[in-house]
């Protein structure tokens, strides 16, 4: 592990102005993602800042009936708030679909946005990989691929996922994410947060460097949101990360689709909002053969990898299987 | 010919050291740290094959807190084992990614990882393979891991399966596993005036010692008071000889070397992939009358190791005609090693799913099926056996599982969007007694203090010792103090091959037998006898062996293909259980290894780069507390009087044995589908166009 310094600033503003100042510097929160790259020598930072002392821990309730998520508060703590997990149930289940409690008491809600993907190369410096040095090529394509995307892949770039379950959820809500930049504040809906590679992998968001993340909003919850759900599937029954996700949303009235958000974990560079299968399905009967040929719509642009190393074409049928389990369930059906 | 009485025998005694344990002041082998410790790090190398042409050391040996820098220019000679892992900085061949090419030494962790990586390798690559082809070209081995012949065989095989009625074939493939034992493999080695005094994370202390001392020509003492798990994976590695030499150069300070979670990975062993070609061929009424098993698996190019999968196939089941064999495919790996039920484990799977085929094809219920092919002795060599609870445990375990509840017919059980299914899988490990302990038995202070150096790894042996001492000398457990761990205590042989109770726990009886031949009720203070282990009498005279049936309820989700397993039940014939809640959780332990086996455990090898790129928790699944849901173990009443005087099979291993095939099984009877590769995941039943 390469030597660096600690910082712990008392002000975000000093904290933005210590990265600013410090191209290899680096946020440090619930370190539970950083510390590992640190171990693994995927990151090499000059210099942590830390920014706990910086990022608020409270949850308020806003004027419109929505809450503000201090970018400090720890994801357990967001999972157990009540006024979460009534408003906003996908978001409540999403995180208590990831990690640990020992993680996610550690995790903050900033950090979990901004956590790094799970390919097994980006975290081995020995192996090529573009997003963490882009005059390398991606080892993936032709290897362990089982966990890649299968949507919004460039050709021959980055096929890594978003890890973070918290995401998609926040996006089937539309959270909006407030941001302390070098320049001042702004708010970028949470859609607009994440990248796909495009010809840039080592960028995962669209966060420039020392841009501070201060608090996520939650607008006030429509009755879809309301009546959501968060449904993972992974590989093993807990404590892995999804090989799909889904975060849906359902209003149904009179047996027709009056409202729906539906978005996807572990199909592509981020959180994968399927506007496709939501257009397709507004207004439609909410039945099990709509809900299919919604998400086979969405599906049209997938890019499935095969690999020798195993690829994952398989992640067509599951992602419509789970969607379609998922909404007949939020309809009142057996999931 | 009976088996002794007992008292404390058969009776659930706390486990002695359980208090320690919980608190946190049990010893393992890196918590013996005394002041003055140097931290070792370790230079691996970076490709498969090659050879080191430079290593620069300078930057490495300029960091401030560095002590030392090994590489193979300094290292001594070391003695021969005849094990090539053990020729630590011996050369610049390369055999394997992850092979120790160097080594530093520092005052602090952070110092010896940093130091580390300052250290530059010069190495001419070679070409490599490290991706297992099962139609790669094979070699015949001289002998399987277990020692036993590569092929066996009786009658004419091939001739029958053509004459057979009903013929199943099928190909059934395992893939290459780690051990991952919670406590990762660590040393604590000190040099004294030519005396290596070594705390290490070791299945057997006295092996250890015979080793260290064959390499070093020094005097050794290893102890090993707790060993986090070993499973197979805590022989004596490249890790030990490494910290033991870094101890070397700096005589009087305590090496401590404790194994990262990657490098368990590649230098401490695992379970080589197989693919087996199963046939079998029966009469329309059941009656097998052709077994064949044709196994091929990986092996290290550089270190031989042949699981030997198709054992057990040699005495499962009757079958006038039948075959198994093993060939090996050499890779530039390192070298693969016992894993819990080495052979048994992966084999069962092939000849347990292939049993479930064959009952398919012949629409008879699969325990019937088993139970016609029960042998009357020991299908290939004759003898009989000296107990064989095989089918006892087919008939209560279903009566227990409510196996006949269930339509044999696949694809019947939908409930809230999960297809049911259940399924069986037998097993069988050999019942094994290990020559060369020692122990000794000295009554002072009114205690019996029992010493033999066994190794308690998690399994319990303290406290199994313990009660077979106190059943042998007719006194109450209160009163007797096990010594183990150590080789300042008499030998022991390994904890392995679950031999470990029965090896040590004969040799204890013996000496409690002589203690009392000698000194009758009431000893004097320092009485003491001893024994060395005694040979059975009955060995050669009988097959003994540890059979299960293991049931499975398996759940595969109509929309997603997840599959979960919310039940399983095994049902064990071992002889004397020493100590229900001991053995108890010994065999559910291997049961949730079987179900982790089945699901989720697999190391992928990216031959590219010649390493197992799943390399740590969040890329290797083993089994979590979510998956497992009701694991009952369950055992027959069985008497055995032949294998040693507790009359106590081995039950490390048999565990696991039987689990993966069951819910392969129940998997098919659920679903329809039939998987033949582990581990089963979503994806073998979305690709499947039967959901
Ligand atoms: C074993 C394990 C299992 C896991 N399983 C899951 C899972 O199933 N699902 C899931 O979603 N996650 C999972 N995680 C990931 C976990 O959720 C993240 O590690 C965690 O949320 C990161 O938060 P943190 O506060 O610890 O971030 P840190 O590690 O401190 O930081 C992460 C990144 O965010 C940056 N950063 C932190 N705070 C801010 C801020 N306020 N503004 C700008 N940048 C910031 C840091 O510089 C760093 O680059 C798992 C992690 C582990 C170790
Ligand atoms: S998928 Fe992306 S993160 Fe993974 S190796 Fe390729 S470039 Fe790197």
């Amino acid at each position: 592990m390469k030597p660096f310094t600690y910082a712990r600033p008392s002000e975000a503003s000093e904290a933005v102005a210590a990265l600013a100042a410090d191209p290899d510097a680096r946020f440090l929160a619930g370190g539970t993602n950083l510390l590992d790259h640190l171990k693994l020598g995927v990151v090499e930072p000059s210099q942590l800042v830390d920014v706990n002392r910086v990022t608020s821990t409270a949850i308020e309730d806003l004027p419109d009936g929505g809450l503000r998520i201090g970018a400090g508060v720890p994801n357990s703590d967001l999972a157990a708030d009540p006024r979460v997990r009534e408003r906003y149930p996908a978001v409540a289940a999403a995180i208590l679909a990831g990690a640990s409690g020992q993680l996610r008491n550690m995790a903050s809600t900033g950090g979990n946005l901004l956590q790094r993907t799970r390919c097994v190369y980006f975290a081995d410096p020995t192996t090529p990989c573009t997003k963490r040095d882009l005059s390398q090529g991606c080892s993936a394509r032709e290897g362990w691929a089982r966990y890649h995307a299968i949507l919004g892949t460039a050709a021959d770039g980055c096929i890594a996922t978003h890890p973070s379950d918290l995401a998609v959820a926040l996006v089937a809500v539309d959270a909006q994410v407030q941001v302390l930049g070098p320049d001042g504040a702004r708010t970028i809906p949470i859609g607009e947060l994440h990248r796909l590679p495009g010809d840039d992998p080592t960028r995962d968001t669209v966060l420039a460097h020392g841009d501070l993340i201060t608090a996520v909003d939650l607008p006030a919850p429509t009755p879809a949101v309301r009546n959501s759900t968060y449904r993972k599937v992974r590989d093993r029954a807990s404590y892995a990360f999804a090989l799909v996700s889904a975060a849906v949303a359902l209003e149904v009235r009179d047996g027709t689709v009056a409202d729906v958000r539906i978005a996807l974990g572990g199909v592509a560079h981020k959180p994968w909002r399927a506007t496709v299968a939501e257009a397709a399905l507004r207004g439609r009967p909410a039945t099990d053969d709509e809900f299919r040929a919604a998400i086979a719509a969405e599906l049209d642009a997938a890019e499935p990898v095969r690999s020798p190393l195993g690829g994952n074409t398989f992640k067509l049928p599951l992602v419509t299987g789970t969607v379609v389990s998922t909404l007949r369930g939020l309809a009142g059906g057996t999931a | 010919m009976t088996t002794m009485d007992a008292r404390s025998m058969g009776t659930s005694v706390r486990r002695i050291e359980g208090p320690d344990k919980v608190t946190g002041t049990a010893t393992y082998a890196g918590d013996s740290v005394a002041d003055g410790t140097l931290v070792l790090h370790p230079v691996q190398a970076g490709v498969a094959r090659g050879e080191i042409t430079a290593i620069d050391t300078a930057a490495a040996q300029a960091l401030p807190g560095v002590v030392a820098v090994l590489t193979h220019r300094d290292a001594p000679t070391l003695g021969d084992t005849g094990d090539p892992e053990h020729r630590v900085l011996q050369g610049t061949t390369i055999h394997h990614r992850g092979q120790y090419v160097a080594a530093v030494l520092a005052e602090h962790a952070e110092v010896a990882a940093e130091a580390a990586r300052l250290v530059v390798v010069t190495v001419d690559e070679n070409p490599s393979t490290t991706g297992f082809d099962p139609d790669a070209q094979a070699y015949t081995p001289s002998a399987l891991a277990n020692g036993q012949p590569p092929d066996s065989g009786v009658g004419d095989p091939d001739a029958a399966l053509a004459a057979a009625p009903v013929v199943v074939r099928a190909s059934y493939a395992t893939p290459m596993e780690h051990h991952n034992p919670m406590e990762p493999h660590t040393t604590t080695a000190t040099w004294v005036d030519g005396r290596i005094e070594v705390f290490e994370a070791t299945q057997g202390v006295e092996s250890s010692r015979q080793t260290l001392a064959t390499l070093f020509d020094a005097e050794v003492v290893v102890h090993a008071s707790h060993v986090g798990g070993g499973f197979g994976s805590k022989g004596l590695h490249a890790g030990t000889v490494l910290a033991v030499l870094a101890a070397r150069t700096v005589p009087g300070r305590p090496v401590r070397f404790a194994l990262g979670r990657r490098q368990m990975f590649e230098t401490v062993g695992y379970r080589p992939a197989t693919v087996q070609h199963m046939a079998l061929g029966a009469s329309r009424d059941g009656r097998l009358e052709v077994v064949t098993h044709d196994v091929v698996g990986a092996t290290a190019r550089y270190k031989e190791f042949v699981e030997p999968a198709g054992g057990s196939t040699r005495s499962m089941y009757a079958a006038p005609h039948r075959r198994t064999s093993h060939r090996a495919v050499p890779l530039d790996l390192d070298g693969p090693t016992y894993m819990r039920g080495p052979g048994e484990a992966p084999g069962s799977f092939g000849l347990e799913c292939a049993m479930d085929e064959l009952a398919v094809a012949l629409d008879l219920d699969p325990i019937d099926l088993r139970v016609r092919n029960e042998p009357e002795v020991h299908p290939e060599n004759g003898l009989p056996f000296s107990s064989r609870g095989l089918v006892e445990c087919l008939h209560a375990g279903a009566e227990r599982f409510g196996w006949s509840s269930w339509d044999r017919t696949p694809r019947r059980r939908l409930v809230d969007g999960w297809w049911h299914g259940v399924g069986v899988g037998c097993g069988t490990f050999p019942t094994l007694r290990f020559p060369g302990s020692a122990a000794e038995i000295t009554f002072t202070g009114g205690r019996y203090v029992v010493a033999i150096g066994a190794a308690d790894i998690g399994q319990g042996a303290r406290t199994v010792l313990t009660q077979i001492a106190a059943d042998a000398l007719g006194v109450d457990v209160g009163s007797i103090t096990v010594e183990i761990g150590s080789t300042q205590v008499p030998v022991g042989s390994i904890a392995g091959g679950s031999a470990g109770t029965a090896s040590w726990g004969s040799t204890v009886v013996e000496a409690a037998d002589r203690f009392r031949d000698k000194y009758g009720e009431n000893p004097d203070d320092g009485d003491h006898a001893d024994a060395a282990t005694p040979d059975n009498p009955w060995a050669g005279e009988y097959a003994m062996a540890a059979y299960c049936a293991q049931f499975a309820e398996v759940a595969v989700h109509a929309d997603t293909g997840e599959i979960r397993v919310p039940r399983l039940l095994g049902m064990f014939g071992v002889g004397r259980i020493l100590n229900p809640t001991l053995g108890r959780s010994q065999l559910q332990g291997g049961m949730v290894w079987g179900l982790s086996m089945a699901l989720h455990e697999e190391s992928v090898v990216d031959p590219r780069f010649g390493e197992v790129i799943n390399h740590d928790f969040a890329g290797y699944h083993v089994a979590s507390n979510a998956d497992v849901r009701v694991v009952e173990a369950e055992w027959i009443d069985e008497d055995d009087p032949y294998i040693n005087p507790m009359g106590a099979k081995g039950i490390g291993e048999i565990g696991i044995v039987g689990v993966s095939a069951a819910i392969a099984n129940a998997a098919y009877h659920a679903t329809g589908v039939r998987v033949r590769s582990l581990p089963i995941t979503c994806d073998d039943f979305l690709t499947s166009g039967l959901l």
